[in-house]
């Protein structure tokens, strides 16, 4: 199968969609992969690195190319052509996309016959992870945008105490915890900064401390959790209680990075003007939301403004900004789903894998998009009614065993019977012994409940050792000095006996001889 | 000449009391190095006194010095060959064969309480026979006594037998499932009772009925445990410890003898408090272990898993090791039978001199004895005090790095929290999957005891290490401590 490679026309894009290492594994794999002159150069991947691995280097790589591998859509080269026509009648194209907001491009690229894998509609579940470019994408985005307000800002990052004076950590505060927001958390936190994280899906929690981010909290009962990893549009109430927070934290904190999506509509509005007003001069606000619309309301997409001494960075391309490692992950990701596809050999568009159905934008130039939803999974078996009934009459937790009332009663008529013809007719000394025997049962269940677990063997060792008290009945049948069969059947249970009680003691001091504590 | 009846009652209630503190220090770990010596203690105070006993001493009947001679000679010379015996045995046992040990003991007290039951039956026959006196209530309880003893001593004996021959492997541990073995057993059950009259009624045929009693009740013992599955072995294992002790208690009725009856008492509450303690761990009623056996309780199809073990080597367990913090060892019967337990503790020391935090998470029937894993680590060198039960470190395998399975895997199975037709469903278990990695060590890709899929082994933060525990363990210690030095 023909691969190609293209240049990126895009205006500032650095990234390449297939990097030298990645193109010898499609090689490798049965692919013949021409790049494009250049495409690689401002990744930091010059053609002698794709030429090394055996790489055709082309002026043009969408002719003849069966499949197309590219990081942004289509667009309108400089020589006026549109790049969509380029593509060979038939192919395969695999870039981002954004089918909801590039209905045009989706006609022409129809209009080729072509099949269209849209990297931005991988399904996010478990077994994609290792083929979605935007959680590789926004990691890296997280990441520079740290970078980017650090090197806006005027202070030191981490604090530092030194005989010039000291200065304390900066402090950070990331609205939306997805993977862009933890990513900078993290980042933010390894340069040594003191980071809040707000996230309307309060589950984030976790996520944002084991990165040594502060999670802060509303007194607000509503989950914001929209599936996917996004969130969903809060209420009013919601909003409004968000804002008062953010204008207490602008208060104190000198950078804010702010990472709120919803999907399939603008950014929201998330940071306002009199929030900006109120940051210390030579604080930075970096927009990651800017190519959406940005959340901060003075975003200007793909700018940096100042606005009363406070940066804002709309960039657009943050990714872009990091060319080298966005390429490697970007290209990672696209050879992992060519090879869920079936790779060159096996090749197919299989309408029942999860992962490339969800991608798939058109085919033939059929439209195809967006995907049905994946079936949820089956809800666990119904208990059987019988069970339910039960349930409903007294609800018992699974699997816990009811006392039944009816076996109680019993038990204590059939105890009472018992006790009083054991009491008429019974001689007297197996009462006395009865008695003795009763209490000794109730003792013994009083010690013994409070047992602490570990221990249960060694006691079971040392009741080992005491049940050999039987050897006293075998003492009284064989010391008797006669040397009759009841004497030695008697001599017998002494052997045993003692094994037992040698044996059960000695081998419970070892164990207890064993534990010890630090 | 003190009154030497009087002076021996006293020598048994001091034993019964410091039979009751034994087992009460037994509890805890900072008493029960002195429970044990209680014990001892109370045990030699039972058989001094019980030498001093006026029919041992002749007072009663023929006070020849060379009756009293033969008769402490027979005593001490038995006491001495069993006791070496005994010595022998708790010295050479290796910790992981506890179970067996135990069930072996457990059958000792059986078999002796089988033949102090036929000798007392003997000494009194002759009785019977010399007298044609009217059998009064005394001796028809007195046979009923007897009667008991042996039966249960039988059930005891043949049962620890095949618990024994199970446990080390030497009988399958899968149950044996007869035809109608209820209706054998009740069969059996009644006949054996029904022997009871005739002995009672034809005392010159008594030692007959009595034997064929013993032989249905040792056949009996034998076919119940036989029924029962291996991953059922420490509730059978402590039931009887339990009958042992109502065996002892049994035994003491008979010879009308107080501290028997008071230490079988003792010793058979205790171990039925421990039935129940793994009965409720396994989330099981007894009669269902006892009669049950796997697979009978469960109404539905078990749900379906679907999935693939996801292999790790060793490298890759050595790279993750290096970035967790928290850190919780599961330990299973796998870590018995692979000897691991050293190789595990020598692990755990390089991951704390690292300073990770590593604990140890026990469910109460992992092994095959109540508290074996306990003991395992402990002579292995691990400090208790990181070891710590199911309720105390359940909830925090949600804030764990890392779970290492060791040779476990019915008790860290999802299934029985949310598969309600799962064999094992409602049973309480170490929730390992909530971790954000669990690894698990196996052998190979069998089931385990109970013969059922394990969802934890296909989830995807969980990786399989395949190989014998003990050598895996030890590749991990090595190569941690050369990343250390290096």
């Amino acid at each position: 199968m023909k691969l190609g490679v293209p240049a990126e026309v895009r205006e500032g894009e650095a990234r390449v969609a297939i990097t030298p290492a990645v193109a010898k594994k499609l090689i490798d794999n049965g692919f013949s992969v021409s790049v494009e002159r250049g495409a690689g150069t401002a990744a930091g991947y010059p053609d002698a690195a794709y030429e090394e691995v055996l790489v055709t280097l082309v002026d043009d790589a969408w002719a003849d190319a069966e499949v197309v591998v590219k990081v942004n859509p289509p667009t309108e080269r400089s020589d006026g052509t549109h790049e969509a026509d380029l593509l060979p009648e038939g192919a395969v194209l695999v870039s981002l996309i954004d089918p909801a907001q590039n209905q045009p491009l989706l006609d022409k690229l129809s209009a080729r016959k072509a099949t269209v894998l849209g990297l931005d509609q991988v399904p996010r579940i478990t077994r994609a992870q290792s083929m979605d470019v935007l959680s590789s994408m926004a990691n890296i985005a997280g990441y520079r945008a740290v970078i980017e307000a650090a090197q806006c800002y005027g202070g030191f990052f981490g604090g530092q105490m030194t005989a010039a004076g000291k200065s304390p950590p900066a402090r950070v505060l990331v609205i939306g915890a997805g993977v862009a927001g933890l990513a900078a958390i993290g980042a933010a936190r390894a340069l040594g900064a003191e980071v809040r994280a707000f996230d309307v899906r309060p589950v984030v929690r976790e996520q944002v401390e084991s990165l040594g981010g502060t999670f802060l909290m509303l007194e607000f009962e509503e989950s914001g959790d929209g599936g996917g990893g996004y969130a969903k549009v809060m209420s009013d109430e919601f909003i409004a209680a968000e804002m008062e927070l953010f204008r207490q934290q602008a208060d104190e904190v000198d950078v804010v990075i702010t990472t709120a999506l919803i999907p399939g509509r603008p950014a929201p509005k998330l940071y306002m003007v009199d929030m900006v007003e109120r940051m210390k001069p030579g604080s930075v606000v970096v927009d990651l939301a800017a190519a959406n619309g940005g959340n901060c309301e003075l975003t200007v997409p793909g700018q940096v403004i100042e606005h009363g001494g406070v940066t804002i960075l709309g960039y657009t391309d943050l990714t872009s900004r990091q060319p080298t490692v966005a390429s490697q992950f970007f290209a990672t990701n696209v050879v992992n789903l060519l090879a869920d596809a079936g790779g060159a050999t096996d090749w197919s568009i299989d309408h029942d894998n999860e992962v490339i159905r969800g991608c798939l934008v058109l085919e033939q130039g059929e439209m195809r998009w967006p995907a049905p939803r994946p079936a949820p999974p089956p809800p666990p078996p119904e208990p059987d009614p019988q069970e339910e009934v039960e349930t409903v009459a007294a609800p018992v937790p699974l699997g816990k065993k009811k006392d039944s009332g009816s076996g109680v009663w019993a038990s204590v008529i059939i105890f009472a019977l018992g006790a009083l013809l054991i009491g008429g007719f019974a001689p007297a000394g197996l009462l006395q012994h009865l008695t003795v025997f009763v209490l000794a049962v109730f003792v013994g269940w009083q010690v013994i409940w409070n047992v602490s677990h570990s221990l249960h063997t060694p006691l079971m060792a040392v009741t080992n050792a005491i049940s050999g008290i039987i050897l006293v009945g075998g003492i009284l049948q064989a010391g008797s000095g006669r040397l009759d069969a009841a004497a030695i059947l008697g001599a017998v249970a002494i052997l045993f006996a003692s094994i037992n009680v040698f044996g059960g003691f000695l081998v419970t001091q070892r164990m207890l001889r064993m534990f010890r504590k630090e | 000449m003190p009154n030497a009846e009087g002076l021996m009652t006293t020598a048994y209630l001091v034993a019964g009391v410091l039979f009751i503190l034994s087992l009460g220090g037994l509890s805890k770990q900072e008493t029960a190095g002195r429970g044990n010596i209680f014990g001892i203690l109370g045990m030699c105070l039972a058989v001094v006194a019980t030498l001093g006993h006026p029919d041992i001493l002749g007072l009663t009947g023929n006070g020849e010095t060379t009756a009293l001679t033969i008769g402490y000679s027979v005593v001490l010379g038995s006491t001495l060959v069993g006791g070496i015996i005994g010595v022998l045995l708790a010295i050479r046992v290796q910790m992981t064969s506890m179970p067996q040990l135990v069930a072996a003991l457990h059958s000792f007290v059986g078999l002796a309480a089988v033949l102090v039951g036929f000798s007392t039956y003997l000494s009194s026959g002759a009785a019977h026979g010399a007298e044609e006196v009217a059998r009064g209530a005394e001796h028809y309880v007195h046979d009923v006594e007897i009667f008991l003893d042996v039966v249960i001593g039988g059930i005891t004996f043949t049962g620890s037998v095949i618990a024994w021959l199970k446990l080390d492997g030497r009988l399958s541990g899968k149950p044996l499932m007869l035809p109608g073995r209820h209706l054998i057993n009740a069969v059996m059950a009644l006949g054996m009772i029904g022997l009871c009259v005739p002995m009672m009624f034809i005392p010159e045929q008594g030692v007959l009925y009595l034997g064929i009693a013993a032989g249905i009740s040792a056949i009996l013992g034998a076919h119940l445990v036989l029924a029962i599955g291996g991953a059922d072995m420490p509730v059978v294992v402590s039931l009887l410890n339990s009958y042992s002790g109502w065996t002892a208690a049994a035994a003491g009725f008979m010879l009308e003898n107080d501290l028997l009856i008071v230490t079988g008492a003792l010793v058979g509450s205790s171990g039925a408090i421990l039935s129940v303690i793994m009965c409720r761990a396994m989330n099981r009623s007894i009669w269902n272990v006892i009669f049950g056996g796997f697979g009978a309780g469960p109404t539905g199809p078990a749900k379906v898993v679907e999935g693939e073990m996801t292999e790790i080597e060793t490298d890759e367990v050595l790279e993750l090791l290096q970035t967790v913090k928290r850190v919780i060892i599961v330990p299973g019967y796998g870590m018995a039978v692979a000897q691991a337990q050293q190789a595990v503790h020598s692990f755990t020391r390089t991951m704390r001199e690292k300073g990770v935090e590593v604990r140890f998470a026990i469910h109460p029937v992992a092994g095959r004895l109540p508290g074996h894993m306990n003991v395992l680590l402990a002579e292995a060198g691990v400090p208790y005090d990181i070891v710590l039960e199911l309720e105390e470190i359940n909830d925090d395998f949600a804030d764990t790095d890392l779970v290492l399975v060791i040779g476990a895997n019915d008790i860290v199975n999802p299934s029985a929290l949310d598969d309600p037709n799962s064999p094992i469903a409602g049973m309480p278990v170490l929730h390992a999957w909530e971790a954000t990695n669990t690894i698990v060590l196996k052998r190979g890709r069998g089931k385990g005891y109970a013969g059922i899929v394990n969802p934890l082994f296909l989830r995807d933060n969980t990786r399989m290490y395949f190989g014998d525990a003990r050598d895996s363990m030890e590749k991990l210690s090595a190569g941690l401590r050369s990343t250390k030095a290096a």
